[in-house]
């Protein structure tokens, strides 16, 4: 067997227990749903959804430009959920929320949450125009969005997806508008930026939570509870590797 | 649900599961292939739809003569030349070629290269603004790295190469922000996977139908 055979039979290993794990403890938990920590920028969100609601303003949800068929439309999947639930949230308020992305089918997929939101609500009212392709390169896709930020009566934006430096801009004319802003991205890079620019920043896989935090169901929760899980292994790996190497030195040190 | 939930649902969760299996079972790996081939055309014809819908936005800005109505006009002026050029091009037409190139090199390319010089003050006034709105020792820590960073890897005028400044640059690169990357990387990865499978699972529909 070969190194990469041996990696992929792993790989394929762990996610069939992670697979059993979500779908064991969305079972078990369906009654009683864990308490995960406090993450401050969920429950502004929470107060900033009400304000929408309240003041008759818009939400604005960015999506970023992580194509389906990337690596990174995992963060751009993750956005589509909170997107479907905030749409769900603020479907008591006057105005649709708006939704720009940087991919085509991603565009696409909000049209295609927000419709379906719409549907679920009562009082739900789909506009078509509400879900956007502002630009394809990352700078067109951050200056298209720009004035949806500005001029369309915005009070909360959620940057959600895979974004690169570009989201800076973003997050600064939100700031210039004194709208509050809760960002988030796949992306190193634009996790820096964003610590430094937006109101609320997201770090890691905190990105993820959204649906268990803001209750999108059972499954969310126990897949961020399969994460706490895998990533204590994970833990225990690397600490057992330091050991392992660790004696590994001791011993050959000793024979010498 | 609807019929069309489920069909997509079904369509979605089995199209899924047999392009993981092809990372495992090489005898999928064929029909992998074929699904993301498939895949990548109906990307291309997304880009189309995704245009189109920007055409709509616009064009109702500018009937609707909302703010920046100016700007729809402009967008979809230029939209329609470049599309035209493009065409054009693609028939081997040499001053439609080189318009089209040109509208590249002259307009996107220095607009864009402008927005990523805004960039360096849009950061420096964030970092300023952050002090303001979140103090704490992490925001101090950030922002002390970023300079350390900063100093370290700039050429000073007289002096040259600091070796103090750089070898702590070096330290910071490879060690602690090395490690905090990694951490976050693999926080990433494991929301990944956890996306993915509550996809598979049918628990998150963006495609429609409800979330579970």
């Amino acid at each position: 067997m070969t190194d990469n055979t041996l990696i992929e039979l792993i790989g394929f290993v762990i996610i069939l227990i992670s697979a059993a794990l979500v779908l064991g403890l969305a079972t078990l938990r369906r009654k009683s749903p864990p308490a995960f920590r406090e993450i401050p920028a969920y429950t502004r969100l929470r107060q900033a959804i009400g304000r929408v609601v309240e003041d008759g303003t818009r939400l604005h949800v960015s999506l970023g430009r992580g194509g389906l068929i990337t690596p990174q439309s995992a963060s751009a999947m993750a956005g589509l959920t909170l997107l479907r639930r905030l749409a769900e949230l603020t479907s008591a308020g006057d105005q649709p929320p708006i939704v720009t992305s940087g991919d085509a089918s991603l565009a696409i997929l909000s049209q295609d949450t927000l419709q379906t939101a719409s549907q679920a609500s009562a009082q739900g009212v789909y506009d078509p125009s509400a879900g956007r392709l502002t630009g394809l390169t990352p700078f067109s896709y951050a200056a298209g969005a720009i004035p949806a930020i500005r001029d369309e009566n915005i009070s909360t934006n959620v940057l959600m997806g895979n974004f690169g430096v570009e989201a800076a801009l973003l997050a600064d004319a939100a700031e210039r508008d004194n709208t509050f802003t809760l960002a988030a991205s796949d992306n190193l890079a634009a996790q820096a930026v964003l610590y430094a620019s937006a109101q609320e920043p997201l770090i890691g896989e905190e990105l993820y939570a959204a649906g268990a935090y803001m209750d999108a169901g059972p499954v969310h929760t126990a897949s961020l509870t399969v994460q706490d899980i895998l990533r204590w292994l994970i833990i225990a790996a690397i600490l057992l590797g330091a050991l392992f190497q660790l004696v590994q030195l001791l011993l050959s040190a000793g024979i010498q | 649900m609807k019929f069309k939930g489920v069909f997509s649902t079904v369509i979605a969760i089995a199209f899924g599961v047999l392009l993981l299996a092809g990372y495992i079972f090489p005898v999928l790996s064929e029909f992998q292939l074929f699904i993301l081939n498939v895949a990548v055309i109906l990307a291309g014809f997304a880009v189309l739809v995704g245009i189109s819908n920007l055409l709509i936005v616009h064009t109702g800005k500018i009937r609707q003569k909302q703010k920046g109505a100016a700007y729809s006009s402009i967008l979809i002026i230029t939209m329609l030349v470049t599309f035209l050029l493009g065409f054009l091009a693609h028939f081997d037409i040499p001053i439609a070629k080189s318009l089209f190139n040109e509208a590249f090199l002259t307009i996107q390319l220095p607009i864009e290269t402008s927005l990523m010089a805004l960039l360096v003050d849009t950061l420096t006034y964030a970092s300023i603004r952050l002090l303001r709105r979140r103090i704490n020792p992490l925001s101090v820590i950030f922002l002390v790295t970023a300079f350390l960073i900063l100093v370290g890897t700039a050429p000073w005028p007289f002096l040259g190469d600091v070796p103090l400044l750089s070898n702590l640059r070096a330290w910071i690169a490879q060690f602690p922000a090395a490690a905090g990357a990694r951490g976050i990387l693999l926080g990433v990865g494991l929301g990944t996977l956890t996306t993915g499978l509550r996809i598979l699972f049918g628990s998150d529909r963006p495609y429609g139908g409800n979330n579970g």
